[in-house]
């Protein structure tokens, strides 16, 4: 079976019948044509008449000249994934046009630049409707001052806008507000913008009397709620969860990540009396600098982080060892982007699971959060910092390329009102009290979970060596055997509280359900749409449970124990947290299934649709819905 | 011409010696070293004890850093009431880096080998330097990778052979130019065999508030001390060539009659401290950069191995200072100096509806 079906409030759109606050708009251009301001203005606009909508950016690994897709997805019940099929596309790129249109569904709508001729003989589709609009002519009438000709390959998107708002019905009035809002305060700039959306607006009135169908009418959905994308929310995060210390080496899609934090910090962390920075950031020469710093801060006491991608990960392994090991407290945003190797630097994948969650040499296995959205971004980051003293060892937040630089529509984030967590720490007067019969090792409390001491603390006996190499319980180098093993077991000991204190998991179940989906991260948004639309166009009524975090907590063990059959939908090829459940849960393995989307592309309902449908539990169990449609 | 205060000998006394913040010396020792007999580092670890004890320095505000090696393992057998990080293979300067900005009011002393430093960890020294990080830096050279049984390192000299007979092929890398070039504020050359220098060389590192590279020629015994090493024991003793005399007065002496007068240059630290060279027959001065340089060059053609103070300049701004930081430790800022309050984020908020 196929979820075609899926598709039909789209097919509506083609029989000329209004669809409202339900479509799939794209804007294809090239890169560093400036196109940026208009999408976002476009969203926003859409976002300020109370319509759920997201936006992704499909950009190159380049600063000029290379295509780029930015999609619009609006939707009055609140889904924002990615959706597959496209009701209407901006075509402005010639580059890239006969493609774009040669990919649409039949009954989609093209607004095009003119002169790339969508409708000669031989070009036309006759299933997709046209809106020929001359861009390049009308920028050249706004912008005929001299001191404007340089402007005029960036208004023509302004333009684009305003024919868009008049074709689809968007409120002028909140167009000219998001364009205020994007410039902030560059009257010129604001003028000259608002003019072309009006340039736009007036021809597509004037001269295209047939209107899109997919239509933009106002709503109260988005009251009182933010657009952010996920690393901005990330930095945040850490200015609020207390970090004194980042050091960083810029990748795609993590570098704005740290960019956002040393703004918020020129802001928020300058103190008023001495002007000076309570924060220090170093930008590092490589990303086995950025963790070697951040290890460093971590030991002397600071909240310290890095950012970074897949491959900024594997350099900094052989540290994060170290990290495990020693038990240093570090944060490591792991924004993921579509490996192995270099691969799509400007793709989105969760393919970094197993990398982080077993990374480095010998045994060691790391505590992942997983955001599924900016709020988490914001609020994970904080806990971040708690799991990592309070546990003293490396915490990967696993964020991706979709979640931390798309836009995304969300909640007002809350004020954190808990004070830092800080861990076990001994200042000089408890150090006092247990002189030398402290040690850096000893699992007193029997959590698994040492007391450590910090550098410059006026009393001796706290004193010690962190190395990487064996050690003991005093943290004396050690090569018996005895020293190492029960070290080592300690450390699963501590591995095995960190269960019951990292986030747990969120549940939607539906009585009667015996099969569950279960995702993680971004693969949130593409699982619950199908979930909904399994259980109302083909009657599968499935459980849900995001995974917030590894490793895995009891009340996500009891809810896979509770069901028959799970769904484990991700973004990579192999099924990198199937693999980890298989493994740790070998009880259970047959029951898990692998729903699996892994071409660069945010996760999409039909996806998780299709491997659910293709599934055939009674032919035989756990064998992986292989079948296709699943490895999009 | 050591910190030593120049006060007549008490008379009799027997009470155990102390400095001058009253700390015998036994406060500075460290565990027992498990390195060779008569290794060259094993004496570098003794002038690093007496350097901190007669600068007086409290021992827990000291940080010791390392890598990987022989050398690396020294911070084990000095300081042991002071903490330190023992890091991956050439990587300390960036654990370091991040210790030092998190906590500015510790000491830090970095120890180093020459494969760890020239090696594998070239990138993160030469970063190191240019970032200016308050850190007392030594690299214990002996020319090969002495744990992992003396395999040549970059610092080997050209034709330098091997216990097993092979020859060096390759251009050796020069710690102290390369510094100096990379703009380096404190960098020296000593010799585990000229103890009296080396301890010198130590204490006005320990004044200075910037990076200070020392390497120190350390030989060893056991993979690179034979005929044909350029870095043996007898050949570094023969070839050593120090470019001036040092006397070193910190800010809490006064000026001793013992610093040598005749054709001195004096170098002031901020702290008042003062460094005070007297040429020993060539004319070499550590604050002009381009004539140091060449210098070093040429001295490498005559087989001369110079020691001393290389290039010295006090006033470039350490890292603290270039980041901005408060001087307070980031580790123990409390919570209201770092989360801000609630009209900043509904503020943040706002601009994003
Ligand atoms: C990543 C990594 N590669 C290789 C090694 C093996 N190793 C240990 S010490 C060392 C060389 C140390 O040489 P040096 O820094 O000159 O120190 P020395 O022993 O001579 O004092 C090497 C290659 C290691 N520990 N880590
Ligand atoms: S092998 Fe060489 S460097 Fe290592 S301890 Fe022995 S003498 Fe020293
Ligand atoms: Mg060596």
């Amino acid at each position: 079976m196929s979820s075609v079906l899926t598709e039909t409030t789209s097919r509506a759109g083609a029989s000329g019948e209004a669809v409202v606050n339900d479509f799939s708009l794209q804007v294809a251009t090239a890169n560093g044509s400036g196109s940026q301001t208009a999408n976002s203005v476009l969203m926003r606009s859409i976002f300020r008449m109370g319509v759920p909508v997201s936006g992704k950016n499909l950009f190159p690994s380049n600063i000029q000249g290379l295509p780029t897709w930015f999609t619009i997805r609006a939707n009055k019940d609140g889904y924002i994934a990615r959706k597959r099929d496209l009701d209407v596309l901006v075509c402005m790129n010639s580059e890239t046009a006969d493609d774009d249109v040669r990919e649409l569904r039949a009954g989609a709508h093209v607004v095009y630049e003119k002169k790339l001729g969508l409708e000669n003989p031989g070009k036309k589709r006759d299933d997709v409707t046209y809106y020929a609009v001359p861009f390049a002519e009308l920028a050249v009438k706004i912008t005929s001052a001299p001191e404007h000709a340089k402007l005029r390959k960036l208004i023509v998107n302004m333009i684009y806008v305003g024919v868009v708002a008049e074709l689809m019905g968007i409120d002028p009035a909140e167009t000219e507000k998001a364009i205020a809002k994007q410039l902030k305060g560059k009257q010129k700039a604001i003028d000259l913008n608002i003019n072309a959306v009006r340039l736009g607006l007036e021809y597509a009135a004037q001269n295209l009397p047939a209107k899109i169908p997919f239509r933009v009418e106002r709503m109260d959905a988005t009251k009182g709620k933010i657009i952010i994308e996920g690393n901005m929310a990330a930095a945040l995060g850490c200015v609020f969860g207390g970090a004194t210390v980042c050091a960083w080496y810029p990748i795609t899609p993590s570098s704005s990540l740290c960019e956002s934090f040393i703004d918020f910090c020129d802001e928020l962390r300058i103190d008023p009396d001495t002007k000076k920075k309570n924060v220090a950031i170093l930008q590092a020469e490589d990303e086995i600098a950025s963790i070697g710093m951040v290890l460093g801060a971590g030991w002397a006491g600071a909240r310290a982080f890095t950012s970074t991608s897949g491959p900024g990960i594997s350099l900094m392994s052989e540290y994060i060892g170290l990290g495990y090991y020693a038990e240093i407290p570090a944060v490591l945003f792991n924004v993921q982007r579509t490996g192995p190797s270099t691969g799509l630097p400007t793709r989105t994948m969760q393919g970094d699971i197993l990398l982080c969650y077993f990374n480095s040499q010998g045994d060691t296995k790391h505590p992942l959060l997983f955001p599924s959205s900016p709020e988490e971004c914001f609020t994970m980051a904080q806990q971040a910092f708690d799991l990592a003293e309070q546990l003293q060892t490396p915490i990967f937040v696993m964020t991706d390329l979709d979640l931390g630089m798309n836009n995304w529509m969300s909640d007002a984030f809350p004020y954190p009102t808990a004070p830092f967590a800080r861990g076990k720490v001994l200042d000089a007067a408890a150090i006092e009290k247990v002189k030398q019969t402290w040690g850096r090792y000893k699992d007193v409390d029997g959590d698994g979970i040492a007391y450590r001491t910090l550098p410059g603390t006026p009393n001796a006996y706290g004193a010690f060596l962190t190395r990487g190499s064996g050690h003991n319980e005093m943290a004396q180098y050690s090569e018996k055997q005895q020293d190492y093993v029960k070290n080592v077991d300690r450390l699963v000991r501590k591995f095995d509280t960190a269960r019951s204190m990292v986030p747990k998991p969120e549940f939607q179940d539906r009585p009667a359900a015996t099969a569950g989906l279960l995702a993680y991260g971004t693969s949130h948004y593409g699982t619950t749409e199908a979930r909904d639309k399994l259980a109302a166009t083909f009657g599968v009524t499935l459980d849900y449970c995001r995974l917030r975090a590894l490793p895995l907590q009891a009340e996500a063990v009891n809810w896979m124990r509770r069901h028959e059959r799970i769904y484990v939908v991700e973004q990579n090829r192999d099924g990198q947290l199937v693999t980890i459940l298989r493994d740790e849960l070998p009880e259970l393995a047959t029951r898990f299934v692998s729903v699996r989307q892994y071409n660069g592309l945010p996760l999409d309902a039909t996806t998780v649709i299709d491997g659910v449908l293709n599934d055939a539990p009674a032919s035989g169990a756990g064998s992986d819905a292989k079948k296709g449609g699943i490895d999009a | 011409m050591s910190a030593t205060p120049n006060t007549p000998a008490p008379p009799a006394a027997p009470a155990p010696k102390t400095n001058r913040i009253g700390l015998p010396k036994a406060n500075y020792e460290g565990g027992k070293s498990t390195l060779c007999l008569g290794c060259g580092h094993d004496v570098i670890t003794k002038q690093i004890i007496n350097a901190f004890y007669e600068m007086g320095i409290e021992p827990h505000k000291v940080a010791k850093f390392s890598g990987i090696g022989c050398s690396s393992k020294t911070p084990a057998y000095f300081l042991n009431r002071a903490w330190g990080f023992n890091g991956v293979h050439g990587r300390m300067p960036s654990a370091a880096t991040g210790a030092l900005v998190a906590n500015s009011s510790l000491l830090g002393i970095g120890v180093s080998g020459d494969g760890d430093t020239a090696s594998i960890g070239i990138g993160q020294f030469v970063h190191l330097v240019r970032r200016n990080l308050p850190l007392v830096y030594i690299i214990e050279d002996n020319g090969v990778y002495g744990l992992t049984k003396g395999q040549f390192s970059a610092t080997a000299d050209l034709g330098a052979k091997q216990k097993s007979g092979a020859v060096n092929e390759f251009i050796p890398i020069d710690c102290c130019s390369l510094a100096i070039e990379l703009g380096g504020t404190f960098v020296a050359r000593s010799f585990s065999g000229d103890m009296k220098q080396l301890q010198t060389i130590l204490e006005a590192a320990i004044a200075h508030k910037g990076t200070s590279v020392i390497d120190v020629i350390s030989p060893c015994v056991t993979f690179n001390d034979h005929e044909g090493s350029t870095k043996s024991y007898k050949y570094s003793k023969e070839h050593e060539t120090p470019v001036h005399e040092i006397g070193f007065v910190p800010f809490f002496e006064e000026t001793l009659a013992e610093i040598p007068v005749g054709d001195t240059k004096e170098v002031a630290f901020p702290d008042g401290s003062v460094l005070k060279f007297r040429g020993v027959g060539r004319d070499y001065d550590p604050t002009d950069k381009e004539k140091a340089l060449k210098t070093i060059h040429e001295s490498h053609g005559k087989q001369e191995i110079l020691t001393g103070i290389l290039y010295v300049d006090p006033s470039k701004p350490s890292l603290s200072e270039t980041l901005g930081a408060t001087s307070e430790p980031l580790t123990t800022l409390p919570l209201e100096k770092l989360r801000p309050g609630r009209e900043a984020l509904e503020e943040i908020m706002e601009s994003l509806r």
